[in-house]
């Protein structure tokens, strides 16, 4: 549960996880340093132009493609407060799920730069420019307490009592 | 209530959210090391039965980086013992050894670190991918979460005219639903000309779920699947069906004789077209190997049509053996020399550059017609590199003449 405000970098659909993170930058698992090939070939402005707290905004079937759980961590490591998207592949989704990305499924209707306020309390998304807002959806239950939890290996471990 | 086998196989409705115990967890050397760290971040005994390690993405060591994760990734296996473990001379692409070696059966339930974990689904496994956290996990507790996919049925009736194989089916169903078209969904595959297929067109089929956005692509198990299994499965297995009365989310119904030889363009697997279209289209490189299209039944029907002919002098072509054993039988059979003397490149087993990992990294500007399962931008080398989709047949036919063919079209 949280409010993130933050800068929009606008992609479209389909964003596969080639593009967010290419393979061959795949020799390493660390966040930090796989943001700095994120989106390599699609935005390679974007690496070095990122803030902290920017959200990814996508249209439908984001993440989707290989499993590289590589793709969430370059986000992470870039420092992406939530990513908003029409619809999320499903591996993607799990992996964000589990490493805490927080993931929103809406469909948001702005351009690059804009400044959205994303609120998971009440499920609403504020653009601050416009004034619109959107409504999205909570997480389903379980998936909201494996999130609280702090992600999935907190999850576990709580569970197996370790 | 009446049950899809994904509902039966993860004993749940579709839509419901299960922790369930899985048989096998696969990682690669990609996948493997952060599953690892998963693990001792969890800090309890690895379930050492459970878990299968293959090297395939980027050994033999391409640079000093991958040879460094491979060597990381060796020290976790020597640390824990673990016993399902294949270094490259001895195994090859992942989902293809995982079949050869007998973790996959039917009924299972198997998840690996890498999306086209789909693939075992041609023996009616219930398998899919999954990220490197949740493999750690899953090597610590044996179990995983799943939402169960509701399924959606897909029929094809009648028989396959000439050259058309696995591939060209997947990439006109991928082409008719779209990328998104089966998200968090499975399939189910039905009808004759299913049956008809060999074992290996459909490890191709249910290879490509995910290229529709789908969690499993399940074809039934039959006679075919229990005869490939003998002296080869660990362990029993009991093969699951669908309930009469299944519910399904979708139908899809096709006629194979009407179904032609099928090419994705880029930059989305969805992009198709029939290569018969595509005449006009040149092609710097050809590409047959992969997951999706590397097995000894893609390499004869390739090696076939290269009989008597030779590879373009504008083109190269790269053939990739999926697994050791592939390679062992294509050698026995002669397909091997025949490649060779037919002026293609002989790679040994790896995932290799359908990927953009090494072993033909596309430049700016280049064109590849690829029996593999990705045509995004980009994903087998420069940004502004072109991949072509096409089953084993299209590649061999495209390479013999330079551009996109349809091998009916050949001389």
């Amino acid at each position: 549960m949280a409010k993130f405000k933050g800068r929009v970098w606008r992609f479209g659909d389909n964003v596969d996880t080639d593009q967010i993170i290419p393979a061959e930058y795949l020799t390493t698992g660390n966040p930090a340093e796989l943001a700095e090939h994120a989106f390599a070939k699609v935005r390679p402005n974007f690496p070095s132009e990122v803030r902290k707290g920017d959200i990814i905004v996508g249209g439908c079937n984001f993440g989707s493609g290989s499993s590289r759980e590589h793709a969430p961590r370059a986000l992470m490591g870039a420092g992406i407060s939530c990513v908003v998207a029409g619809s999320f592949a499903r591996i993607f989704y799990r992996n964000s799920i589990n490493i805490g990305l927080p993931l929103i499924q809406c469909v948001v209707d702005v351009e690059d730069g804009a400044v959205l306020e994303v609120d998971t309390d009440n499920g609403i998304i504020l653009d601050a420019d416009s004034g619109k807002e959107y409504g999205f959806s909570p997480l389903p239950a379980f998936l909201q307490e494996l999130f609280d939890a702090g992600g999935l290996v907190n999850y576990v471990k709580r569970k197996m009592g370790v | 209530m009446s049950r899809t086998i994904s509902e039966k196989i993860l004993n749940g409705d579709a839509g419901e959210i299960v922790e369930r115990e899985v048989d096998y967890v696969m990682v690669n050397d990609v996948t493997g090391v952060p599953a690892f760290e998963a693990l001792e971040e969890i800090g309890t005994p690895p379930i050492l039965e459970k878990i299968v390690v293959i090297e395939d993405h980027y050994v033999p060591n391409k640079d000093i980086a991958s040879a460094m994760q491979a060597k990381r990734l060796r020290d976790y296996v020597r640390k824990y013992n673990i016993k399902h473990y294949y270094p490259v001379e001895k195994g090859g692409v992942c989902h293809q050894l995982m079949i050869e070696e007998g973790f996959a059966a039917p009924g299972r339930l198997i998840i690996g670190a890498d999306s086209h974990t789909c693939s075992y689904g041609a023996l009616g496994a219930f398998a899919t991918g999954v990220g490197s956290t949740e493999a750690g996990a899953a090597m610590a507790s044996g179990e995983i979460w799943f939402r169960v996919p509701g399924t959606q049925k897909i029929t094809v009736e009648g028989t396959l005219p000439k050259f058309v194989m696995g591939k060209d089916i997947i990439l006109t169903l991928i082409g008719d639903i779209g990328v998104d078209g089966s998200l968090y969904a499975a399939h189910e595959f039905y009808g004759s000309a299913i049956r008809a297929l060999n074992l290996s067109d459909r490890i191709t089929i249910s290879n490509m779920a995910i290229e529709a956005g789908g969690k499993a692509g399940i074809i039934p198990p039959d006679d075919k699947v229990f005869s490939y299994l003998d002296n080869r499965v660990i362990g029993s297995y009991k093969p699951v069906y669908a309930d009469e009365g299944a519910q399904y989310a979708d139908t899809f119904e096709y006629d194979a004789g009407s179904l032609v030889p099928m090419v994705a363009k880029p930059f989305l697997p969805s992009n198709t077209s029939p290569a018969s279209e595509l005449g006009g289209t040149a092609v710097d490189q050809a590409y047959l190997g992969s997951c999706t299209n590397g097995r000894i039944e893609d390499l004869r029907v390739a090696a076939q049509i290269l009989k008597g002919r030779r590879v373009h002098r504008d083109t190269r072509m790269i053939v990739v053996p999926a697994t050791r054993d592939v390679y062992m039988r294509a050698l026995d059979e002669g397909l091997i020399k025949a490649f060779i003397e037919a002026g293609a490149y002989i790679s040994g087993q790896t995932c290799g550059a359908c990927l953009g990992g090494y072993m033909g990294v596309l430049a700016e500007g280049e064109r590849c017609v690829s029996s593999t399962n990705r045509n995004f931008i980009g994903r087998m080398g420069h940004k502004d590199s072109e991949v072509y989709l096409a089953s084993p047949a299209t590649v061999a036919a495209s390479a013999v003449t330079g551009h996109i063919t349809d091998p009916n079209d050949l001389d």
